[in-house]
């Protein structure tokens, strides 16, 4: 049953247990829209993205092994950086939620994906696809609320440490390949004892990340900007080159990074968002599942650009309720899906990015200090649910 | 040269260095995709019409194809609506060809979604995925003095191959091969171009005037039948009749055979779930998920989600068909084409009896 948090309106009010059913039923027709035409376009569609993003990658690498010229430096690097976000949001996070598994192409699938981000993709699997799109803004069950280090819910418990919320949500930007690869570590609950610190699947875990990081920063710092160097010599500066390309492959890395940040805070921080209580996902219907992916996810409007360097993330709450339909596909059946939320009077959270995101960050300003009020207990009786079966 | 090799090896690991995450062949694939040593493909570098339901592809197999022997087949993969699908087709061509090029001959399968396809959409330039060569339908290295090939519609392409190969090599050579009417027959020019020559002995026989062959008609048309080595090939029924009548005979030894697909898969209620590797065998209602069927059975079963969205429980499905429960959507895999389709457990149900490689 979906009981939301107590709110000062409760949004779902005036839905019944069959209305919110039905919403199910309209959602499920609408994905079955999209796999009754899903094919051959949608592995053009990706394929296309992978050439376009390699080449774009060979490009700018290439560029940079002239990185002692200021000109070849900042065409790189813009290169790279855009090369990066691609591969992690419009490529890499779709295709490890699967989105493409249904071409068969064991090249193109999420269960053989490696991505170009610190956070081994088996690992991330586990905690993005498994925990975050099960458990969408359950309180207590969805970590990517806040992160295990932020309170971005009232609900959340204040306590002094989240007074440096801000900064450590600005350190977490910069870092956001580490902090998520933290964080599908659980390193926090993980280091905490010595009997978790030891346990011997743990310990695999934080070998496969440090594999990882250290082949990501070989490449990125010693590898490719030692590949500049001869270019260096020819203009007498090979450590301006190789710093060059390594200062480069650094600033693609946190242009990259915080661009991610902004829009994963983007899809389920900005206000008008809500969250859920833990007990009220027990014997959850297939309705209320996806209703919670509805309140749970704010979209971000602007043009089809933006669309593809966000992932198509910006259509969160596309993405949440279908995670495995081709990203692609998220703005043909976006204005189907917000005519369902009119339908049933529910608030289809959407805005520009700046908004979006400024309210996110608002948000962490706000929830660093404890509540103006003491937050409510939270009310089991709204809103008033009655199981279909018990109801009939 | 233990030197040059650890020089080799060493700068490998710096080129795959540099392409981490991926490997250097990925960024490889998008220049010259025929050069990826890990991915076999194949262009497709003409396309002849046989009849109007079949046509010959010739083919430029890429980097780390190993030749055929004749009788073989290869399995091709090609994205029909951006979905890749697994089929084996027998080479044609003779083995051995200077030019390193292959053919494989197409025949119309009914529904068949992949014969189809190629059929109607087979052009120059086209890649698809290959498999190496495989399949023990062979000529023995020692030649037969007496061969019988006995074939049916598309069962011809791989004695087409083997006659293409090893013709000059065999001395007496029956071939009786059914097909639907005149026109119908495969390589028919090229046959009655052998028989006029002397070469083989050709025995056409139209079922659309003459009716099926029936084992006991081939004693008929062909009378020292127990003295020939035999290959045949064909549909399942008719190659059930010859292998009782030629066990009967006692020349069980003498036959060789080639199935194309044995199986049509129906979509039904539930069925059978095999795990090979752990023997474990369940019976799958239609409304109970692969997944809880196997774990109810006792089957280490991975799973994440449990609702479809995370794909950590996806197992590979040798054989068989299932039913995705959100939506109905119809799977299927066949053991003959190779697949091991990856199937999401939990919110498949069995449609049939399936085989699952865990």
């Amino acid at each position: 049953m979906t009981t939301l948090q107590r709110k000062e309106v409760n949004p779902i009010a005036h839905l019944t247990p069959e209305d919110i059913e039905q919403i199910g039923r309209e959602l499920d027709a609408i994905r079955d829209e999209v796999l009754a035409v899903r094919g051959e376009k949608d592995a053009k569609y990706i394929r296309r993205m992978i050439k376009i993003q390699r080449r774009l990658e060979i490009g700018s690498r290439a560029v940079l092994l002239f990185s002692v010229l200021p000109p070849a430096w900042i065409l790189g690097t813009l290169g790279l950086s855009i090369a990066k976000i691609l591969e992690n949001m419009e490529i890499g996070h779709n295709v490890l939620h699967g989105q493409y598994d249904f071409m068969r192409d064991p090249k193109i699938h999420s269960t053989t994906w490696e991505w170009d981000f610190a956070a081994p993709a088996e690992q991330w699997k586990h905690s993005h696809n498994e925990l975050h799109h099960k458990y969408t803004n359950v309180i207590g069950r969805d970590n990517d609320l806040g992160y295990g280090i932020m309170r971005v819910d009232e609900q959340q418990k204040w306590a002094p440490a989240h007074l440096g919320q801000p900064l450590y949500n600005f350190i977490n930007a910069c870092l956001f390949e580490y902090g998520i690869a933290a964080y599908d570590l659980e390193l926090g609950r993980n280091l905490a004892s010595k009997r978790r610190r030891n346990n011997p699947d743990f310990r695999a875990r934080l070998r496969q990340v440090g594999r990882k990081i250290r082949n990501q920063m070989l490449k990125d710092y010693v590898a490719h900007p030692a590949l500049s160097v001869p270019v260096g010599l020819a203009f007498g500066n090979p450590f301006g080159a190789f710093f060059g390309t390594m200062a480069a492959n650094v600033v693609a890395n946190v242009v990259r990074n915080i661009w991610s940040h902004s829009v994963i805070m983007c899809g389920h921080f900005p206000k008008g968002v809500e969250t859920f209580e833990r007990t009220s996902i027990t014997g959850e219907t297939r309705g209320e599942w996806y209703l919670r992916q509805m309140l749970g996810s704010a979209n971000i409007s602007g043009s089809k650009l933006m669309h593809i360097m966000t992932g198509n993330l910006s259509h969160q709450i596309e993405h949440h309720c279908f995670p495995d339909l081709p990203a692609s596909r998220y703005a043909e059946i976006a204005p189907k899906v917000r005519a369902l939320f009119e339908k049933y009077e529910l608030k289809y959270v959407t805005g520009p990015m700046v908004v979006q995101v400024a309210s996110a960050w608002a948000k962490v300003f706000r929830l660093a200090f404890p509540n103006r009020k003491p937050a409510r207990p939270i009310d089991h009786s709204v809103p008033p649910r009655v199981p279909a079966e018990a109801a009939a | 040269m233990a030197v040059t090799r650890n020089l080799r090896d060493g700068a490998w690991r710096v080129v795959e260095l540099i392409t981490t995450p991926v490997v250097p062949a990925d960024y490889l694939d998008v220049i010259a995709p025929l050069r990826n040593p890990t991915v076999l493909r194949a262009r497709i570098d003409a396309v002849r019409p046989e009849t109007g339901k079949a046509v010959t592809l010739e083919l430029r197999p890429g980097r780390g194809w190993q030749p055929h022997q004749p009788g073989q087949y290869v399995r091709l993969g090609v994205d029909v609506d951006g979905v890749r699908l697994w089929r084996a087709y027998s080479v044609s061509s003779a083995a051995g060809r200077s030019d390193g090029k292959f053919t494989v001959t197409v025949n119309a399968v009914e529904n068949g979604t992949v014969s189809s396809y190629l059929l109607k959409n087979a052009r120059k330039g086209m890649l698809v995925h290959l498999d190496l060569p495989a399949g023990d339908f062979l000529l023995p290295e020692q030649r037969p003095a007496k061969s019988l090939f006995l074939t049916a519609g598309s069962g011809i392409t791989p004695v087409m191959g083997m006659l293409r190969s090893a013709l000059h090599e065999l001395d007496d050579v029956v071939v009786l091969h059914s097909a639907r009417t005149a026109e119908d027959v495969v390589f028919g020019a090229e046959l009655r171009d052998l028989a006029a020559k002397g070469r083989i002995r050709l025995i056409e026989r139209h079922t659309r005037a003459d009716g099926r062959l029936k084992p006991a008609d081939v004693a008929d048309l062909v009378p020292d039948l127990f003295e020939r080595e035999t290959w045949a090939c064909g549909p399942g029924e008719l190659l059930d009749g010859l292998q009782e009548h030629w066990a009967d005979a006692g020349a069980a030894d003498r036959l060789h055979i080639e199935r194309f697909r044995p199986t049509v898969l129906i979509a039904g209620d539930g069925g059978t779930v095999t795990f090979e590797k752990s023997g474990q065998v369940v019976e799958a209602p239609g409304a109970t998920s692969i997944l809880e069927a196997g774990e109810a059975a006792g089957q280490l079963m991975p799973s994440g989600c449990r609702m479809g969205i995370c794909y950590k429980c996806v197992l590979p499905m040798r054989e068989g068909i299932v039913r995705d429960m959100r939506d109905g959507t119809i799977t299927t895999a066949s053991e003959v084409d190779g697949d091991k389709i990856l199937i999401q457990t939990c919110i498949s149900a069995a449609a049939g009896p399936c085989r699952l490689d865990a």
